[in-house]
């Protein structure tokens, strides 16, 4: 009988337990606060941002001009933590900011599916078109051109960072001019690794993956990459896709990369080792990532050199406002200044975003920017014009999922040896489809 | 009528204390109210909570997983059981489940019989006696995800310790993520360092409230040391080790921010899958994506079902073996 009973009291505990842990993925929070009028006729707005803008100096001038206006700006951590809270607050209809930060892929995702979101176009904000460059104006337009969801803040100019000590000890030049023309193609480019190796004074690889080709050499050879623009999974026929995959692994097995996995513990541990010598790197990549993993001791062996094929972006965001706000006027005024020039410049002295706003980047402030880090290498030049060069490309809703979670572990299982290329294409393929889907 | 009006007080004026009886009936009620229905007052904050965040929630979750529900387009229309059929071929969420089986085993068995010896050691007399015993518990105060990013980088596959250490001895380095069973081992390990020292210590609150006496006749009847750990302390634990597997299965089902942290915070687990377990799969098609609300509904269920029977399995088992060894 007591047994009996024991029995069933725990599997009552078990149950209740699991339920419990259970419930909590239906569970949503919702923001204290969304922004309601204050006292004297004050309008708080909300702003919702993650990772770092670079605002907190921007609002405050923001609030000085406005002065009927108090922003709270709301910082969210990661975007991965941000993304969720807000696709649930945008289907609760409340709990979003005024004003939201969101990333490129995130906001190509909204681009279909734009109805949470207020159409700028309808605040005024067709004026500000001629500020952008044309590709970062378009990826925030519904396809049929009369909604716009977004406006841009940073992007992600890319360049080649490159270690300079070692390739003075391969015998090559390290000027950044010359390495530039030296590598002024992805043939030469290789050609370049081949000879750095053939030294054979380095223990270094040429680059960290083979996945960092990828990015760079689709964005500048093809028009599109893995959707085409009626957003059809085009990515196993786009022969250019293909191409990079095979160039990167063949890079791979004449053993010119480092192979170490991106985002993991190993590949900062190889900036540390000085494990690879060039890396493709965006502007928010080398005082945030490259500087900060490599550390102290190897700061001055780094420099940064215009990148082959001359230009091209990495990533990049977008402030929108959701369609839930009480203050839609008062929002876009927020939005609008925070992605002026004022807003851009201000943003880049704070967190080194780059602004993507055309008079911000010929203002010198940016244009005149070095970095000690990387042996004064003039940064707000070099990034810039690799900006103005780019062709704009279309990405899709699905790019950064189908790229970040399948595509590229697949080729890092492939250039680990883990599984024949072959093999790994056809899987990424496959699983790619289906999510596309 | 008139009459039977007028009666009514002369018979009250009849009666001894007129309004006595009713304040000692009502005094006498709410007596009664107070001992049969206040015990039920105390808990009802418990289950008032319990009904609006977990018995709300579980039943909403069964509800939402009838629907094809998407957060980001915004869809929402009644599926039946379309998400279980579509679940029951989900080849993803197969190799899930088989990993967290996989690394659920891996973990617990040797978790809770390391705890059970280690209580047993720490059952004795012994100098720095309570130093030893809150010891074994720091592992698991610390913050799961300082833990994961730690065992994250000793694991790591280039410039990991374990890896250097086996270098040292002249071993291959191990593929500590391609390595379907390599990982497990890794995550498995990484929830060990943190329950070992928790279940021992529920152990060991077990064991020292075993009569001393029983120890001594045994010893008198010269039962070795580990005789008499399998014939008097095992058995007289066994609801506290019924009570340690119950919550290692729920716990170990659940597992998410160890293999999360193992995998540099990608909920894919690997480039394969090796090491996604349930809890990673269902948030990374409930959270990320499309945001399918109705298919990780369904999943959750699933998930809650799993643990219930794989539960009742395990309180068999252990019943029935722990029984074995009492004769």
């Amino acid at each position: 009988m007591s047994v009996i009973r024991r029995r069933l009291r725990t599997v009552a505990v078990a149950a209740l337990a699991a339920g419990v842990a259970l419930g909590s993925t239906a569970c949503s929070k919702k923001s204290e606060d969304e922004g309601s009028t204050g006292g004297g006729g004050q309008v708080k707005l909300v702003l919702q941002t993650f990772q770092n803008f670079g605002y907190d100096q921007a609002i405050k001038d923001f609030e000085a001009a406005n002065p009927n206006i108090k922003v709270e700006h709301q910082k969210m951590g990661e975007l991965r933590d941000f993304q969720p809270k807000l696709v649930q607050w945008l289907a609760a209809g409340s709990g979003a900011g005024d004003v939201v930060g969101l990333e490129e892929g995130v906001l190509l995702g909204y681009v279909q599916n734009h109805d949470k979101f207020a159409n700028l176009l309808d605040l005024g904000a067709g004026e500000l078109k001629a500020n952008f460059p044309e590709w970062k104006w378009n990826n925030a337009l519904t396809p049929d051109g009369k909604k716009l969801i977004g406006l841009g803040t940073d992007v992600g100019g890319l360049a080649m960072c490159y270690r300079k000590d070692l390739f003075q000890q391969a015998g090559l030049p390290t000027d950044r001019d010359e390495v530039a023309k030296r590598i002024s193609t992805w043939p030469d480019y290789i050609a370049l690794g081949k000879e750095f190796k053939a030294s054979g004074k380095v223990k270094a690889a040429w680059l960290d993956s083979a996945t960092s080709l990828m990015q760079p050499y689709v964005m500048q050879n093809s028009e599109t990459f893995f959707f085409d623009k009626d957003n059809k999974f085009i990515g196993d026929t786009n022969p250019v896709i293909k191409q990079t995959w095979d160039l990167g692994l063949q890079m791979a097995a004449d053993g010119l990369t480092a192979k170490a996995q991106r985002w993991s513990a190993d590949w900062d541990a190889a900036f540390k080792n000085s494990a690879f010598a060039t890396l493709p790197c965006p502007a928010w990549m080398t005082e945030g990532v490259i500087a900060q993993r490599s550390g102290p001791a190897n700061a001055g062996k780094w420099d940064i050199a215009t990148i082959p094929g001359g230009g091209g972006n990495w990533g990049g965001s977008y402030l929108a406002i959701p369609a839930q706000t009480k203050h839609p006027k008062e929002a876009y005024l927020l939005a609008k200044y925070l992605t002026s020039k004022e807003g851009h410049l201000a943003a880049f002295k704070e967190a080194g975003a780059m602004p993507s706003d055309i008079a911000g980047l010929e203002d010198p402030a940016f244009k005149d920017k070095t970095s000690d880090y990387f042996s004064g290498a003039p940064t707000g030049q070099i990034f810039g014009a690799s900006v103005k060069n780019m062709k704009p490309v279309f990405l899709g809703a699905k790019h950064q999922q189908i790229w970040e979670t399948i595509v590229e572990p697949q080729m890092q299982a492939a250039e680990r040896g883990q599984i024949s290329s072959e093999a790994a294409w056809k899987k990424a393929m496959d699983e790619a489809r289906k999510a596309a889907s | 009528m008139r009459s039977t009006v007028g009666a009514v007080p002369s018979s009250r004026a009849a009666s001894p204390p007129p309004p006595a009886p009713p304040r000692r009936r009502r005094s006498y009620r709410l007596g009664r109210w107070d001992l049969s229905y206040s015990p039920y007052l105390y808990i009802a904050p418990f289950f008032v909570l319990f009904g609006i965040f977990g018995l709300f929630p579980v039943l909403y979750t069964a509800y939402v997983s009838l629907f094809d529900y998407e957060l980001l387009s915004g869809t929402k229309e009644f599926a039946g059981l379309e998400n279980y059929r579509e679940l029951m071929a989900d080849a993803q969420f197969w190799n899930a489940a088989y990993n967290t089986v996989g690394i659920f085993i891996l973990s617990t068995v040797p978790q809770l019989v390391v705890a059970l010896i280690i209580a047993n050691l720490l059952n004795r007399q012994m100098r720095a006696r309570t130093l030893l015993r809150m010891g074994i518990l720091i592992p698991n105060i610390t913050s799961v995800a300082a833990v994961g990013i730690i065992f994250a980088l000793i694991f790591a596959d280039r410039y990991g310790l374990i890896n250097w250490l086996l270098g040292t001895v002249g071993v291959d380095p191990i593929a500590w993520r391609d390595n379907r069973y390599a990982s497990w081992f890794a995550v498995a390990f990484m929830v060990d360092w943190r329950w070992t020292g928790y279940n021992a210590l529920i152990y060991l609150g077990a064991m020292q409230a075993i009569p001393k006496d029983l120890y001594e006749s045994a010893a008198l009847d010269g039962a070795s040391a580990w005789r008499q750990f399998w014939a008097i302390t095992v058995p007289l634990i066994r609801p506290t080790i019924l009570f340690t597997v119950i919550i290692s299965t729920i716990g170990g089902f659940q597992i998410f921010t160890e293999p999360l942290m193992y995998g540099f915070g990608l909920v894919r687990g690997g480039a394969d899958h090796q090491f996604q377990t349930l809890a990673m799969y269902i948030y990374e098609r409930t959270f990320t994506g499309n945001a399918e609300y109705g298919y990780g509904s369904a999943m959750s269920w699933l998930l809650f079902m799993m643990i219930i029977i794989f539960a009742l399995i395990n309180f068999a088992l252990v019943r029935r073996s722990v029984k074995g060894e009492q004769k």
